[in-house]
């Protein structure tokens, strides 16, 4: 077995796994901030994906987005916890 | 021998991001999911990403994914940081067996800064509760 099938049969259905149950709490979490935390491990997990697909399709090119994705979850994440904190303050 | 190192690094990797999937749905508390998070599923895709350095092996994916990585574990603790502030100040409940709240009372009403005497803010407390009691 090469690496690459060894990839596709076993590490990518594991994070897709990993990606249902994360967004099982997406939809029920009980507040907002469940539901902030959900997307940021989802996008984490998308960063996993993209490792993965740099090794099957052998090109590197790909972890350019994985990087853009990481920026957009820092600034999400601290976007939606900037507006929650003033939600309480008026 | 190179894809059996690369094989073990990203199955670990995986499964570190499988555990903290499960950590999400199975915590109980806002505060707890945020700790698993922050953790596992960082280790995981910075595992993944060296086995991606190791499969390519050469300077300019290996520049690429240390920048990845880098910048994953620098922002991580700040976001967990920050969300966990907000949920605090917007009063997320806290695990029905969490017995000691130490920052209650530390955050001051208005502007959210952190105060290290809680006397005023308690002693306003007691105060409302005086005037409920008359």
């Amino acid at each position: 077995m090469t690496l690459e099938e060894y990839i596709t049969i076993f590490i990518i259905p594991t994070l897709s796994i990993s990606v249902l149950l994360v967004f099982i709490r997406f939809l029920l979490g009980p507040s907002i901030p469940d539901r902030v935390v959900a997307l940021d491990l989802l996008i984490t997990i998308g960063i996993g994906f993209i490792a993965c697909f740099c090794v099957v399709y052998n090109k590197s090119v790909f972890l350019d987005v994985a990087m853009i994705l990481g920026l957009l979850a820092f600034l999400g994440t601290v976007a939606f916890s900037y507006y929650l904190e003033k939600i309480r303050k008026k | 021998m190179t894809e059996t190192i690369i094989a073990i690094i990203m199955t670990i990797g995986a499964l570190f991001v499988l555990l903290a999937a499960i950590g999400v749905v199975k915590m109980p508390d806002l505060f707890l999911r945020i700790s698993v998070t922050t953790k596992a599923a960082t280790l995981g895709v910075g595992l993944m990403l060296i086995g991606v350095v190791i499969h390519f092996s050469d300077f300019y994916t290996a520049t690429r994914s240390f920048a990845i990585v880098l910048f994953v574990f620098l922002t991580a603790p700040i976001s967990a940081h920050l969300i966990g502030r907000a949920a605090y100040i917007i009063g997320v409940p806290l695990w029905k067996n969490n017995r000691i709240n130490e920052l209650e009372g530390h955050y001051r009403q208005g502007t959210h800064e952190l105060q290290s005497n809680k006397e005023e803010d308690s002693s306003v407390r007691e105060g409302e509760d005086h005037d409920a009691q008359l």
